[in-house]
């Protein structure tokens, strides 16, 4: 009943998203299980897994669209809260090994028995079944968020320290996860992954149900952050972007607002996370590096500040690019990034979608205004200036 | 504090006695004190830096003062309050930059402000929308900004952000207004209609209102006081206020 309230009052935008979404989530199979390899039309196997990794960057986008968009928080560590709840999900996909590992240990993974270590650490329990695992995804992520937003918001730390400070974050993660006596694989990280609820990780129809779960993922995520921003809690997240000691006089909790925004935000790249470690099969500390959250910011500035759809289709863009350029340009991949960055920031403020809107605007009001001249009526003479 | 049954204190609603502020050693509140009394109209004058912001700052929870009691309603001490605590109890404040929410409508902005559960769990499942169109209308009637509701606040000329933030303080609906510099950079037409438009809200409300300009002041009609440095240099009505020799020498007489 909800979703049908949400989808009638979609505006344009939202309808586009979500039919390019079912259609990605139709027509992308369809191309890969249903015609021959070797035709034309045949989208391979790891084209697919790839088409899911941009769109687990997607579902991350939006989540940092929801607090840096709508609420003013530019975090620059929103990928640990992405790695974490890849962890989350390496760690299931570690304990579904089992018995088919290196040392072939039915209870620890390879790495710890070569740490020689006799039992499980308490880190490990319960992530053999798939739903506790799923839960700690989300979790996880969304604990140390509002841990951290707890501190930060209440002590007012605003602006540039705030981002200082999410960057120092996903730093210090780092180099825990880096150390073997973290329990969490070190330097290697998860990998050699076996299968996934019982289905071979790597079989074709795993992989298209990976990406297909990722396109229902993000079209979910999409709706809630939808919901969630044009909502009343929406404007007033709004109202706290554009002027906070406002809001304050006004009587709203802001530090309140705001956590819960950025908990929803790191859930929701919690599972981001979780959907992208099965479909590239690794996860490690690498993903807490402070580039990759820096990256995410650039996704969401190119596609569009503030517009949920435009973080989703500049984290494609961006990353189909960089896929492009690693492999044709590999050295200037990152001169073509910095450059991205300063092209858009100079000549696209708004981003790709907002710039479409904006152009699309100009245009009905030159619509109603030539149609208002051609009836007589001059524009409304604008009040006391 | 000061005894409960000291008159000017129960009769009041807002009671400053003897507050203090330093930043960095410097005072910008010097033993200030002030009693507004119930629905009572106030015009704060003084030169820049005599603390009349910082004044507002105190009363409203953003700066805890050094020193001195700094009581609402007779009763309720404000200085161990944050600011949505003092807002609740009904204090609005209008800044003296015009600060409006630039990319919510005019409609919208004022519907932030209406009174009602400020909680972010409840928002999240749509008070807003349940707020009465009607007192709204009331609000934007009264601040002259019906014609303008569906526009952005960020299209919104000076004059009309000033009012739109005036309006804000009404929906709030407050027992006590702390209006700081209203017709900054209006035209005269704008400034008397403001004048006007205070005066009213004034019959329903407690209002302070911090200004510079004097024909605005006078058009007020109500008690003065003069601060400098930090502290009341006068106080009375206006005739009063603008022949005393320190006033003239201090401030007006520049
Ligand atoms: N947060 C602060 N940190 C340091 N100094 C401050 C701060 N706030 C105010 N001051 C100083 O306190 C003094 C009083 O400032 P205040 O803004 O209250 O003056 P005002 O009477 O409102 O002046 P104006 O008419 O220019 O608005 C000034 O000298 C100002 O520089
Ligand atoms: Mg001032």
């Amino acid at each position: 009943m909800i979703l049908s309230k949400l989808l009638t009052e979609l505006d344009w935008r939202g309808r586009v998203f979500l039919l390019a979404l079912a259609a990605a989530a139709v027509i992308v199979p369809v191309l890969n299980l249903a015609i021959p390899e070797g035709s034309a039309l045949n989208v391979p196997t790891y084209a697919v897994s790839l088409l899911g990794k941009y769109l687990c960057y997607a579902l991350l986008a939006v989540a940092l669209d929801l607090v840096w968009g709508y609420c003013g928080i530019l975090s620059l560590g929103h990928g640990a809260f992405f790695a974490l709840g890849g962890y989350a999900m390496g760690m299931y996909l570690m304990r579904q090994i089992g018995t088919r590992g290196v040392y072939a240990n039915p209870i620890l993974p390879d790495f710890m028995v070569f740490l020689n270590w006799k039992e499980l650490p308490l880190t490990w329990w319960g992530f053999q079944s798939f739903p506790y695992a799923m839960l700690m995804a989300l979790v996880v992520p969304g604990l140390l968020a509002f841990v951290f937003g707890w501190f930060a918001f209440r002590s007012r730390v605003t602006g540039v320290y705030l981002s200082i400070i999410t960057q120092a974050m996903t730093y210090a993660l780092l180099l825990a996860f880096f150390r073997n006596d973290m329990g969490f694989g070190g330097n290697n990280g998860l990998t050699d992954f076996k299968d996934i609820l019982g289905f071979n990780i790597q079989a074709q129809a795993t992989r298209v149900a990976l990406y297909v779960a990722t396109v229902i993922a993000l079209a979910l995520g999409y709706l809630v952050a939808r919901a969630m921003v044009t909502s009343s809690y929406g404007k007033v997240l709004i109202a706290i972007r554009d002027a906070e000691s406002r809001a304050r006089f006004l009587g709203y909790r802001v530090e309140r607002y705001k956590l819960v925004a950025f908990t929803a935000s790191a859930c929701m790249a919690g599972v981001a996370g979780a959907l992208y470690v099965p479909q590239v099969g690794i996860i490690n500390p690498s993903e807490f590096a402070a580039a990759n959250s820096i990256e995410a910011v650039i996704w969401v500035a190119v596609g569009g500040r503030g517009t949920l759809v435009g973080a989703a289709l500049g984290a494609v863009l961006v990353n189909w690019a960089k896929t492009w350029l690693t492999g044709a340009f590999p050295e200037i991949w990152l001169y073509g990034l910095g450059a991205l960055f300063i092209v858009v920031t100079l000549y696209l403020p708004k981003g790709i979608v907002g710039a479409l809107s904006e152009w699309s605007a100009r245009r009905q009001d030159r619509l109603a205004s030539s149609a208002a001249a051609e009836a007589g009526v001059g524009p409304q003479p604008a009040g006391a200036e | 504090m000061s005894s409960v049954t000291n008159p000017e204190l129960t009769q009041s609603i807002l009671y400053l006695d003897g507050v203090s502020v330093s930043f960095d050693g410097f005072r910008a509140l010097n033993s200030l004190s002030m009693v507004i009394g119930h629905g009572e109209m106030r015009a704060i004058i003084g030169p820049n830096g005599a603390g009349k912001t910082t004044m507002m700052d105190v009363i409203t929870g953003k700066t805890r003062p050094d020193e001195g009691d700094v009581l609402f309603d007779g009763k309720v001490d404000l200085t161990a309050l944050d600011e949505a605590s003092i807002a609740e109890l009904g204090i609005g404040r209008k800044f003296q930059k015009p600060t409006v929410f630039e990319s919510h409508t005019v409609d919208d902005n004022i519907l932030l402000a209406m009174k009602g559960p400020r909680s972010a769990g409840s928002s999240l499942f749509g008070w807003r929308n349940r707020v009465r169109d009607d007192e709204k209308d009331q609000v934007l009637e009264t601040v002259g900004l019906k014609d303008h509701r569906r526009r952005l606040a960020a299209d919104l000329s000076h004059g009309q952000k000033q009012w739109l933030e005036i309006g804000m303080l009404l929906a709030q609906d407050p027992k006590l207004l702390l209006v700081d510099e209203p017709v900054a950079g209006m035209t005269d037409a704008e400034t008397e209609q403001t004048a006007e438009l205070l005066a009213a809200i004034a019959k329903t409300h407690a209002v302070v209102v911090v200004e510079h300009d004097m024909h605005f002041v006078r058009a007020l009609g109500c008690k003065v006081t003069c601060l400098h440095e930090g502290s009341v240099l006068a106080e009375g009505a206006i005739d009063q206020v603008s022949t005393n020799d320190r006033v003239v020498e201090v401030y007006l007489g520049r």
